[in-house]
C-alpha cells in the first residue's frame, strides 16, 4: 500500500519534471539495516552477550522484584493483575509505543507502566529515568528479547508514525542538522570517535558505558538533540513518543535486545 | 544572480543586529568580517575545541587529537585548495555553495528551526573566531 503510494508520488514528480529519488533514496534498504550492536567493539559486545557481565541485568532483577511488590492505595502489585510476566509480557515491548484508545494517541512503555500505576494501583507516577521506572521497563522489555519488532503496524498509528518521520527528516537547531543527515546518510562514518549507527532502537532501555547507567530511548534522543543544539522536548512529550514510534517502525522485524549495552 | 545573493545578505545582516554585514562575490567573501586579519595560532586552538564542532566531522593535521570525525574531507591542504575569501564563505555559509551540505553555517542566525534557548539569536562562531580559523586554514598547505 505504502509502496504503491510512493510509486504514484514518484510518477507524479517525474511527470512534473523533477528529479525523483533524493527523499526516498536516503532511507536505509531493509537488507542493509544493522543494530547498533554490530558497530561495537568485541569487548563491548561481550558485555552485552553475557548476562552475568551485563550491568543492565541489575535493573532487570530490580524490576522483577518491583513487579511483585504491592503498592499504591489499591495495594496491588503488577503481578496481581498480570501474573507471570514471562507469559503475560512476552512480545509486548516489541509492539510499543502502542495506540491508547482513551488518550487517542500512542504511549510508550514507560507511560503505559505509569498509566497502570495511576488506574489500577492508585499510585503516583514514577518519574522518567528514575531507577524504579527504568527497572520495571527493562524487566517488561526483557520478556520480548529476541522477538521481532512490530511497533507501528497498527493502522491507527499511521499519522503519528508520519509525524515522527517528519521530525527525523527536518533540519533543526543551531547546527541545522536533521537526524537523517547522520543516521540515514552517514551511518558508516564517525562523529569524532563515535560510530554514527543507524538509530535503530532495538535494545532500550539500555546500559550506556558513557552514562554508567541504564537509560531510556528518550534520554538518547535528547542527547542527540542537545548535540544539534535544538530546543529539547520534555520527557514524555508527544513529539518524542512519535519519534520513538517512527524509529521502532524503521526497525520492523529486527529482534529486541533489551537490556542492550552501548558505548 | 550574485547581485541578488548580495541583496539577500544585506537583508539578513539587518535582521540580526549583532552580525556584521558582508558581501559575497562569486564563491567568496573577499573582506575580513572584522576588518582585520585573524590570528592563525588562536585559530588552530579553536578548530580543536569541541564547542567549535569542526573535528566532530573533520580530521586534519592534529596528531595530539585522538578523536577526529570522518563525515567530511580532511582539513589538511585546505589552504592550497581554497583562497582566504573562499574559506571565509565556506565558514560563514557553506550551504550557499552546496545547498544539501551538512556543514553548519557558522555566521548565521535566521532560517533556523527550534534553536535551543542557550544558542538562539547567536551565530555558532563570532566574526573574530571565524577570522582566526580562516587565518589558520590558510596555513594548511600541502
Ligand atoms: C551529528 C550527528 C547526529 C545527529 C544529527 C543525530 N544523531 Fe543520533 N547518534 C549520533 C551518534 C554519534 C550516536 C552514538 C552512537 C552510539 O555510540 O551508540 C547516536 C545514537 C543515536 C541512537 C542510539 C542507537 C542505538 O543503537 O542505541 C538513536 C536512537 C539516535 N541516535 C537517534 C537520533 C535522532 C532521533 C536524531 C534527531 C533528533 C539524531 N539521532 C540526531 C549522531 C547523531
Ligand atoms: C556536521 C559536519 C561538519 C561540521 C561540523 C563542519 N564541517 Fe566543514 N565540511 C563538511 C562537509 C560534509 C564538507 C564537504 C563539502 C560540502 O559538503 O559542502 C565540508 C567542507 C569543508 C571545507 C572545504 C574542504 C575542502 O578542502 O574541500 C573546509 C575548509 C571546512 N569544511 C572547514 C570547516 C571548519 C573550520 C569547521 C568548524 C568551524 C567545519 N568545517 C565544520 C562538514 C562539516
Amino acid at each position: 500500500m505504502k509502496l504503491i503510494r510512493t510509486i504514484a508520488v514518484a510518477g507524479l514528480l517525474l511527470a512534473a519534471g523533477f528529479a525523483v529519488p533524493r527523499l526516498c533514496a536516503t532511507e536505509i534498504p531493509q537488507a542493509e539495516r544493522r543494530s547498533g550492536y554490530t558497530f561495537m567493539s568485541p569487548d563491548t559486545k561481550a558485555i552485552q552477550d553475557d548476562d552475568t557481565a551485563n550491568p543492565g541485568m541489575l535493573w532487570v532483577l530490580d524490576g522483577e522484584a518491583l513487579w511483585k511488590r504491592k503498592t499504591g492505595t489499591a495495594d496491588k502489585a503488577c503481578a496481581d493483575c498480570h501474573e507471570d510476566a514471562r507469559a503475560s509480557m512476552k512480545g509486548l515491548a516489541a509492539r510499543y509505543p502502542a495506540y491508547d484508545k482513551t488518550l487517542g494517541r500512542p504511549v510508550n512503555l514507560e507511560q503505559r507502566i505509569n498509566l497502570c500505576r495511576a488506574q489500577h494501583q492508585q499510585a503516583t507516577p514514577l518519574p522518567y529515568e528514575s531507577r524504579d521506572l527504568l527497572a520495571l521497563t527493562a524487566f517488561v522489555a526483557q520478556q520480548s528479547r529476541g522477538m521481532p519488532i512490530t511497533a507501528g503496524a497498527d493502522p491507527q498509528l499511521e499519522p503519528f508514525v508520519a509525524k515522527g518521520r517528519d521530525t527525523f527528516m527536518r533540519r533543526q537547531g543551531q547546527l541545522n542538522l536533521g537526524c537523517t543527515n547522520c543516521h540515514n546518510d552517514n551511518w558508516d562514518k564517525h562523529l569524532a570517535g563515535s560510530a554514527v549507527t543507524q538509530a535503530l532502537p532495538t535494545g532500550y532501555p539500555l546500559y550506556r558505558l558513557e552514562w554508567q547507567s541504564l537509560g531510556s530511548l528518550q534520554r538518547r534522543l535528547r542527547n542527540c538533540m542537545t548535540g544539534m543544539r535544538t530546543q529539547i522536548y520534555d520527557y514524555g512529550a508527544p513529539e518524542l513518543v512519535e519519534l520513538e514510534l517512527y524509529l521502532m517502525s524503521r526497525a520492523h522485524d529486527m529482534p529486541i535486545e533489551t537490556p542492550a549495552v552501548r558505548p | 544572480m550574485w547581485l541578488a545573493a548580495a541583496g539577500l545578505t544585506l537583508a539578513r545582516a539587518a535582521s540580526a543586529q549583532e552580525l556584521r554585514p558582508y558581501t559575497i562575490t562569486g564563491d567568496s567573501i573577499a573582506e575580513s568580517l572584522t576588518g582585520a586579519p585573524g590570528d592563525a595560532v588562536h585559530g588552530r586552538a579553536l578548530v580543536l575545541e569541541r564547542t567549535s564542532t569542526c573535528i566532530l566531522c573533520h580530521s586534519g593535521p592534529f596528531p595530539e587529537e585522538k578523536f577526529q570525525g570522518d563525515l567530511a574531507p580532511s582539513l589538511a591542504g585546505a589552504g592550497s585548495r581554497w583562497s582566504i575569501g573562499q574559506l571565509r564563505l565556506r565558514l560563514v555559509e557553506a550551504s550557499r555553495l552546496n545547498p544539501a551540505t551538512i556543514m553548519p553555517s557558522y555566521y548565521r542566525v535566521d532560517g533556523l528551526e527550534r534553536v535551543g534557548t542557550a544558542w538562539r539569536g547567536k551565530p555558532i562562531l563570532t566574526a573574530e573566531q571565524i577570522e582566526d580559523i580562516v587565518a589558520y586554514l590558510a596555513t594548511l598547505r600541502d
